[in-house]
Protein backbone atom coordinates (compact mmCIF):
# COMPACT_ATOMS: atom_id res chain seq x y z
CA UNK A 1 0.00 0.00 0.00
CA UNK A 2 2.73 2.31 1.28
CA UNK A 3 4.81 1.35 -1.72
CA UNK A 4 1.43 2.14 -4.05
CA UNK A 5 1.61 5.72 -2.44
CA UNK A 6 5.21 6.04 -3.86
CA UNK A 7 4.74 4.84 -7.18
CA UNK A 8 1.46 6.62 -7.91
CA UNK A 9 2.84 10.40 -7.87
CA UNK A 10 5.80 9.08 -10.41
CA UNK A 11 3.44 7.73 -12.64
CA UNK A 12 1.16 9.90 -12.98
CA UNK A 13 4.19 12.37 -13.79
CA UNK A 14 5.04 9.73 -16.12
CA UNK A 15 1.74 9.90 -18.20
CA UNK A 16 1.44 13.63 -18.15
CA UNK A 17 5.45 14.18 -19.13
CA UNK A 18 4.66 11.30 -22.53
CA UNK A 19 1.16 13.03 -23.48
CA UNK A 20 2.72 16.92 -22.91
CA UNK A 21 5.99 16.03 -25.15
CA UNK A 22 3.65 14.29 -27.60
CA UNK A 23 1.94 17.62 -27.99
CA UNK A 24 5.26 19.63 -28.31
CA UNK A 25 5.57 17.70 -31.83
CA UNK A 26 1.80 17.39 -32.92
CA UNK A 27 1.27 19.61 -36.25
CA UNK A 28 -1.52 21.91 -34.98
CA UNK A 29 -1.37 24.63 -38.46
CA UNK A 30 -2.83 21.91 -40.60
CA UNK A 31 -6.41 22.02 -40.19
CA UNK A 32 -8.36 18.94 -41.35
CA UNK A 33 -10.94 19.54 -43.84
CA UNK A 34 -14.53 19.69 -42.77
CA UNK A 35 -15.84 18.90 -46.46
CA UNK A 36 -14.24 15.29 -46.88
CA UNK A 37 -16.90 12.62 -48.62
CA UNK A 38 -19.14 16.17 -48.81
CA UNK A 39 -20.42 17.30 -52.05
CA UNK A 40 -18.19 20.25 -53.65
CA UNK A 41 -20.44 23.74 -52.54
CA UNK A 42 -22.81 24.94 -55.06
CA UNK A 43 -21.27 27.76 -56.75
CA UNK A 44 -22.94 29.59 -59.28
CA UNK A 45 -20.27 32.67 -60.02
CA UNK A 46 -17.71 34.27 -63.34
CA UNK A 47 -14.64 32.58 -63.96
CA UNK A 48 -11.42 34.89 -64.21
CA UNK A 49 -11.61 35.16 -67.90
CA UNK A 50 -15.87 36.42 -67.44
CA UNK A 51 -17.34 33.43 -68.24
CA UNK A 52 -20.35 32.42 -66.32
CA UNK A 53 -19.37 29.13 -64.29
CA UNK A 54 -21.55 26.38 -62.18
CA UNK A 55 -20.69 23.02 -60.58
CA UNK A 56 -21.94 21.59 -64.03
CA UNK A 57 -19.07 22.76 -65.40
CA UNK A 58 -16.63 21.12 -63.56
CA UNK A 59 -14.95 17.61 -64.74
CA UNK A 60 -16.75 14.79 -64.80
CA UNK A 61 -13.92 12.98 -63.74
CA UNK A 62 -11.19 13.14 -60.78
CA UNK A 63 -10.05 16.14 -60.47
CA UNK A 64 -7.90 19.04 -58.77
CA UNK A 65 -9.73 22.06 -57.24
CA UNK A 66 -6.74 24.64 -56.44
CA UNK A 67 -7.23 27.90 -54.34
CA UNK A 68 -4.86 30.58 -55.75
CA UNK A 69 -4.35 34.26 -56.01
CA UNK A 70 -1.68 36.72 -57.78
CA UNK A 71 -0.52 37.84 -54.48
CA UNK A 72 -0.29 34.09 -53.19
CA UNK A 73 4.23 33.35 -53.11
CA UNK A 74 3.84 29.91 -52.66
CA UNK A 75 1.58 29.34 -55.91
CA UNK A 76 4.27 30.44 -57.88
CA UNK A 77 6.65 27.60 -56.40
CA UNK A 78 3.66 25.11 -57.30
CA UNK A 79 2.80 26.31 -60.33
CA UNK A 80 5.27 24.06 -62.19
CA UNK A 81 4.05 20.91 -60.51
CA UNK A 82 -0.18 22.24 -61.85
CA UNK A 83 1.49 23.23 -65.52
CA UNK A 84 3.37 19.55 -65.83
CA UNK A 85 0.24 17.93 -64.73
CA UNK A 86 -2.37 19.89 -66.75
CA UNK A 87 -0.21 20.32 -69.73
CA UNK A 88 0.50 15.93 -69.65
CA UNK A 89 -3.04 15.49 -69.27
CA UNK A 90 -2.16 13.68 -66.25
CA UNK A 91 -5.58 15.19 -64.20
CA UNK A 92 -7.92 18.30 -64.70
CA UNK A 93 -6.73 21.19 -62.69
CA UNK A 94 -9.86 23.91 -62.07
CA UNK A 95 -9.04 27.28 -60.07
CA UNK A 96 -9.92 29.13 -57.55
CA UNK A 97 -8.72 32.83 -57.94
CA UNK A 98 -9.07 33.73 -53.87
CA UNK A 99 -9.75 36.88 -52.59
CA UNK A 100 -7.53 38.52 -55.95
CA UNK A 101 -8.45 41.00 -58.39
CA UNK A 102 -9.95 39.83 -61.92
CA UNK A 103 -7.44 42.20 -63.43
CA UNK A 104 -4.47 40.99 -61.38
CA UNK A 105 -5.66 37.44 -61.68
CA UNK A 106 -5.47 37.70 -65.65
CA UNK A 107 -1.81 39.04 -66.07
CA UNK A 108 -0.44 36.60 -63.33
CA UNK A 109 -2.17 33.55 -65.73
CA UNK A 110 -0.65 35.46 -68.69
CA UNK A 111 2.54 36.23 -67.13
CA UNK A 112 3.00 32.65 -65.53
CA UNK A 113 0.88 30.10 -67.70
CA UNK A 114 -2.08 28.66 -67.25
CA UNK A 115 -2.77 25.55 -66.14
CA UNK A 116 -6.64 25.62 -65.24
CA UNK A 117 -9.33 24.63 -67.18
CA UNK A 118 -10.82 27.47 -65.79
CA UNK A 119 -10.76 29.72 -62.16
CA UNK A 120 -13.57 30.60 -60.52
CA UNK A 121 -13.21 33.98 -59.48
CA UNK A 122 -14.04 34.26 -55.99
CA UNK A 123 -12.96 37.59 -55.12
CA UNK A 124 -15.44 38.43 -52.17
CA UNK A 125 -13.55 34.79 -50.12
CA UNK A 126 -17.24 33.58 -50.15
CA UNK A 127 -17.06 30.60 -52.10
CA UNK A 128 -13.49 30.16 -49.96
CA UNK A 129 -15.83 30.38 -46.66
CA UNK A 130 -18.02 27.17 -48.10
CA UNK A 131 -15.09 25.31 -49.07
CA UNK A 132 -13.40 25.88 -45.46
CA UNK A 133 -10.59 27.65 -47.14
CA UNK A 134 -7.95 29.27 -44.81
CA UNK A 135 -5.53 31.05 -46.97
CA UNK A 136 -4.01 29.96 -50.91
CA UNK A 137 -2.55 27.66 -51.45
CA UNK A 138 -4.71 25.00 -51.19
CA UNK A 139 -5.61 22.15 -53.20
CA UNK A 140 -8.82 19.45 -53.20
CA UNK A 141 -9.15 16.30 -54.56
CA UNK A 142 -12.57 15.89 -55.99
CA UNK A 143 -13.78 12.73 -57.28
CA UNK A 144 -16.17 11.74 -60.47
CA UNK A 145 -19.45 12.49 -58.57
CA UNK A 146 -17.95 16.21 -57.28
CA UNK A 147 -17.67 14.69 -53.91
CA UNK A 148 -14.31 15.92 -51.94
CA UNK A 149 -12.10 13.33 -51.05
CA UNK A 150 -8.70 14.88 -49.95
CA UNK A 151 -7.14 18.27 -48.99
CA UNK A 152 -3.91 19.20 -48.91
CA UNK A 153 -2.75 22.89 -47.28
CA UNK A 154 0.33 24.62 -48.92
CA UNK A 155 3.08 23.95 -51.64
CA UNK A 156 1.74 20.97 -54.25
CA UNK A 157 5.27 19.90 -55.11
CA UNK A 158 6.11 16.88 -57.00
CA UNK A 159 7.39 15.03 -53.49
CA UNK A 160 3.72 15.95 -52.19
CA UNK A 161 2.02 14.87 -55.25
CA UNK A 162 4.12 11.72 -55.68
CA UNK A 163 3.44 10.59 -51.77
CA UNK A 164 0.09 12.25 -50.68
CA UNK A 165 -2.42 12.53 -54.23
CA UNK A 166 -0.91 9.92 -56.29
CA UNK A 167 -1.80 6.95 -53.26
CA UNK A 168 -5.40 9.19 -52.85
CA UNK A 169 -5.89 8.73 -56.43
CA UNK A 170 -5.27 5.28 -56.48
CA UNK A 171 -7.38 4.49 -53.98
CA UNK A 172 -10.39 6.30 -55.65
CA UNK A 173 -9.73 4.36 -59.12
CA UNK A 174 -9.86 1.04 -56.60
CA UNK A 175 -13.42 1.84 -55.86
CA UNK A 176 -14.48 2.27 -59.25
CA UNK A 177 -15.24 6.28 -59.03
CA UNK B 1 1.83 57.17 15.65
CA UNK B 2 5.45 55.31 14.60
CA UNK B 3 6.00 54.39 10.77
CA UNK B 4 6.21 50.82 11.47
CA UNK B 5 2.66 50.73 12.51
CA UNK B 6 1.89 52.99 9.22
CA UNK B 7 3.85 50.37 6.68
CA UNK B 8 1.30 47.16 7.43
CA UNK B 9 -1.25 49.72 6.32
CA UNK B 10 0.77 50.65 3.00
CA UNK B 11 1.69 46.97 2.41
CA UNK B 12 -2.35 46.13 2.61
CA UNK B 13 -3.33 49.00 0.10
CA UNK B 14 -0.50 48.32 -2.20
CA UNK B 15 -1.18 45.11 -2.82
CA UNK B 16 -5.16 45.47 -3.23
CA UNK B 17 -4.44 47.86 -5.87
CA UNK B 18 -1.79 45.65 -7.93
CA UNK B 19 -5.00 42.80 -7.48
CA UNK B 20 -7.28 45.69 -9.22
CA UNK B 21 -4.38 46.30 -11.91
CA UNK B 22 -4.22 42.83 -12.70
CA UNK B 23 -8.06 42.10 -12.50
CA UNK B 24 -8.79 44.96 -14.96
CA UNK B 25 -6.09 43.59 -17.49
CA UNK B 26 -7.30 40.76 -17.25
CA UNK B 27 -11.58 41.85 -18.46
CA UNK B 28 -9.39 44.71 -21.24
CA UNK B 29 -7.10 42.99 -23.37
CA UNK B 30 -10.06 42.01 -26.25
CA UNK B 31 -10.76 45.95 -26.62
CA UNK B 32 -6.87 46.58 -26.47
CA UNK B 33 -6.60 43.68 -29.79
CA UNK B 34 -9.84 44.61 -31.79
CA UNK B 35 -9.95 45.20 -35.56
CA UNK B 36 -12.38 48.30 -36.24
CA UNK B 37 -14.93 47.03 -38.46
CA UNK B 38 -17.76 49.64 -39.73
CA UNK B 39 -20.63 47.37 -39.69
CA UNK B 40 -23.73 49.09 -38.88
CA UNK B 41 -25.68 47.08 -36.51
CA UNK B 42 -30.04 47.77 -36.26
CA UNK B 43 -30.09 47.61 -32.22
CA UNK B 44 -27.37 46.95 -29.17
CA UNK B 45 -28.15 43.44 -28.48
CA UNK B 46 -27.09 42.79 -32.50
CA UNK B 47 -23.52 44.86 -31.82
CA UNK B 48 -23.11 42.74 -28.38
CA UNK B 49 -23.83 39.16 -29.80
CA UNK B 50 -21.46 40.26 -32.87
CA UNK B 51 -18.55 41.11 -30.47
CA UNK B 52 -19.19 37.98 -28.62
CA UNK B 53 -19.43 35.70 -31.72
CA UNK B 54 -15.99 37.38 -32.77
CA UNK B 55 -14.18 37.10 -29.46
CA UNK B 56 -15.35 33.38 -29.10
CA UNK B 57 -14.73 32.32 -33.13
CA UNK B 58 -11.03 31.73 -33.59
CA UNK B 59 -9.17 32.93 -36.52
CA UNK B 60 -8.20 29.50 -38.80
CA UNK B 61 -5.31 31.66 -40.16
CA UNK B 62 -3.43 32.75 -37.36
CA UNK B 63 -4.28 30.03 -34.63
CA UNK B 64 -3.86 31.84 -31.54
CA UNK B 65 -6.14 35.39 -31.71
CA UNK B 66 -10.16 35.25 -32.11
CA UNK B 67 -11.95 36.69 -35.37
CA UNK B 68 -12.40 39.99 -33.44
CA UNK B 69 -8.56 40.59 -32.71
CA UNK B 70 -7.01 39.21 -36.17
CA UNK B 71 -5.91 41.19 -39.81
CA UNK B 72 -6.28 37.93 -41.39
CA UNK B 73 -8.40 37.97 -44.70
CA UNK B 74 -10.06 34.69 -44.11
CA UNK B 75 -10.89 36.43 -40.61
CA UNK B 76 -12.58 39.88 -42.10
CA UNK B 77 -14.63 37.31 -44.15
CA UNK B 78 -15.96 35.52 -41.28
CA UNK B 79 -16.76 38.71 -39.67
CA UNK B 80 -18.74 40.10 -42.42
CA UNK B 81 -20.78 36.67 -42.47
CA UNK B 82 -20.99 36.87 -38.64
CA UNK B 83 -22.87 40.49 -39.44
CA UNK B 84 -24.76 39.66 -42.38
CA UNK B 85 -25.83 36.26 -40.23
CA UNK B 86 -27.09 38.23 -37.47
CA UNK B 87 -28.72 40.66 -39.81
CA UNK B 88 -30.89 37.97 -41.10
CA UNK B 89 -31.72 37.09 -37.83
CA UNK B 90 -29.87 33.81 -37.04
CA UNK B 91 -29.31 32.69 -33.87
CA UNK B 92 -25.99 32.44 -32.13
CA UNK B 93 -25.91 28.47 -32.53
CA UNK B 94 -27.14 28.33 -35.86
CA UNK B 95 -23.67 30.92 -36.92
CA UNK B 96 -21.82 28.42 -34.74
CA UNK B 97 -23.21 25.31 -36.70
CA UNK B 98 -22.20 27.54 -40.30
CA UNK B 99 -18.72 28.00 -38.76
CA UNK B 100 -18.21 24.39 -37.34
CA UNK B 101 -19.63 22.79 -40.89
CA UNK B 102 -17.06 25.06 -42.64
CA UNK B 103 -14.05 24.74 -40.53
CA UNK B 104 -14.89 22.38 -37.82
CA UNK B 105 -13.89 22.40 -34.15
CA UNK B 106 -10.68 24.51 -34.61
CA UNK B 107 -12.75 27.48 -34.99
CA UNK B 108 -14.15 27.67 -31.97
CA UNK B 109 -12.47 28.75 -28.82
CA UNK B 110 -15.58 27.23 -26.30
CA UNK B 111 -15.25 23.57 -27.80
CA UNK B 112 -18.11 21.31 -28.32
CA UNK B 113 -18.76 18.29 -25.54
CA UNK B 114 -17.94 14.95 -27.31
CA UNK B 115 -15.63 12.24 -26.42
CA UNK B 116 -12.64 14.10 -27.00
CA UNK B 117 -13.21 17.04 -25.39
CA UNK B 118 -14.82 15.62 -22.09
CA UNK B 119 -11.48 15.75 -20.21
CA UNK B 120 -10.94 19.05 -21.46
CA UNK B 121 -14.75 20.43 -19.91
CA UNK B 122 -14.31 17.78 -16.47
CA UNK B 123 -10.67 17.68 -16.22
CA UNK B 124 -10.11 20.75 -13.77
CA UNK B 125 -13.46 19.24 -11.65
CA UNK B 126 -11.56 15.64 -12.05
CA UNK B 127 -8.18 17.45 -10.41
CA UNK B 128 -10.39 19.34 -7.76
CA UNK B 129 -11.81 16.04 -6.99
CA UNK B 130 -9.02 14.35 -6.66
CA UNK B 131 -6.89 17.21 -4.64
CA UNK B 132 -10.22 17.37 -1.98
CA UNK B 133 -9.71 13.08 -1.47
CA UNK B 134 -6.39 13.97 -0.66
CA UNK B 135 -6.75 16.80 1.20
CA UNK B 136 -9.28 15.08 3.33
CA UNK B 137 -7.22 12.14 3.84
CA UNK B 138 -4.41 14.27 5.71
CA UNK B 139 -7.05 16.18 7.53
CA UNK B 140 -8.57 12.53 8.62
CA UNK B 141 -5.28 11.37 9.98
CA UNK B 142 -4.32 14.33 11.63
CA UNK B 143 -7.47 14.33 13.46
CA UNK B 144 -6.91 10.46 14.54
CA UNK B 145 -3.59 11.58 16.10
CA UNK B 146 -5.03 12.64 19.44
CA UNK B 147 -3.36 13.98 22.37
CA UNK B 148 -3.99 10.82 24.24
CA UNK B 149 -1.77 9.20 21.56
CA UNK B 150 1.07 11.42 21.93
CA UNK B 151 1.27 10.86 25.65
CA UNK B 152 3.65 7.91 27.42
CA UNK B 153 1.39 5.48 29.54
CA UNK B 154 3.57 4.21 33.01
CA UNK B 155 5.71 1.82 31.44
CA UNK B 156 7.36 4.37 28.93
CA UNK B 157 7.53 6.66 31.24
CA UNK B 158 10.35 3.99 33.22
CA UNK B 159 11.87 3.74 30.34
CA UNK B 160 12.51 7.33 29.34
CA UNK B 161 13.32 8.43 32.48
CA UNK B 162 16.12 5.07 32.81
CA UNK B 163 17.34 6.68 29.28
CA UNK B 164 17.45 9.91 30.52
CA UNK B 165 18.38 9.50 34.14
CA UNK B 166 21.93 9.77 33.81
CA UNK B 167 21.67 13.18 32.17
CA UNK B 168 19.30 14.83 33.84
Amino acid sequence: MSQLKFYLPVLGFVVVAIALWRGLYLDTKTLPSMLIDKPLPNFELTSVDGSDVSNSDLPKQIFLLNVWGSYCLPCLIEHPTLMRLSEEGEIPVVGVNYRDRQDLAVDWLLENGNPFSFSILDESGRFGIDLGVYGAPETYLVDAKGVIRFRHVSVLDETVWQELFLPAIAELRAEGI
Amino acid sequence: MNSSAILPNRNLLLLIAVCIALLASLLLPSAAYAQVDTFEFETEEQQDRFRTLSDELRCPMCQNSSLSGSTGGVAEDLRREIHRMIMEGMSDSEINQFMFDRYGDFILFRPRLTAATVLLWFGPLLFLLLGGLIAFGIWRRARKITVSDTQLDKSQQERLKQLLGDKT
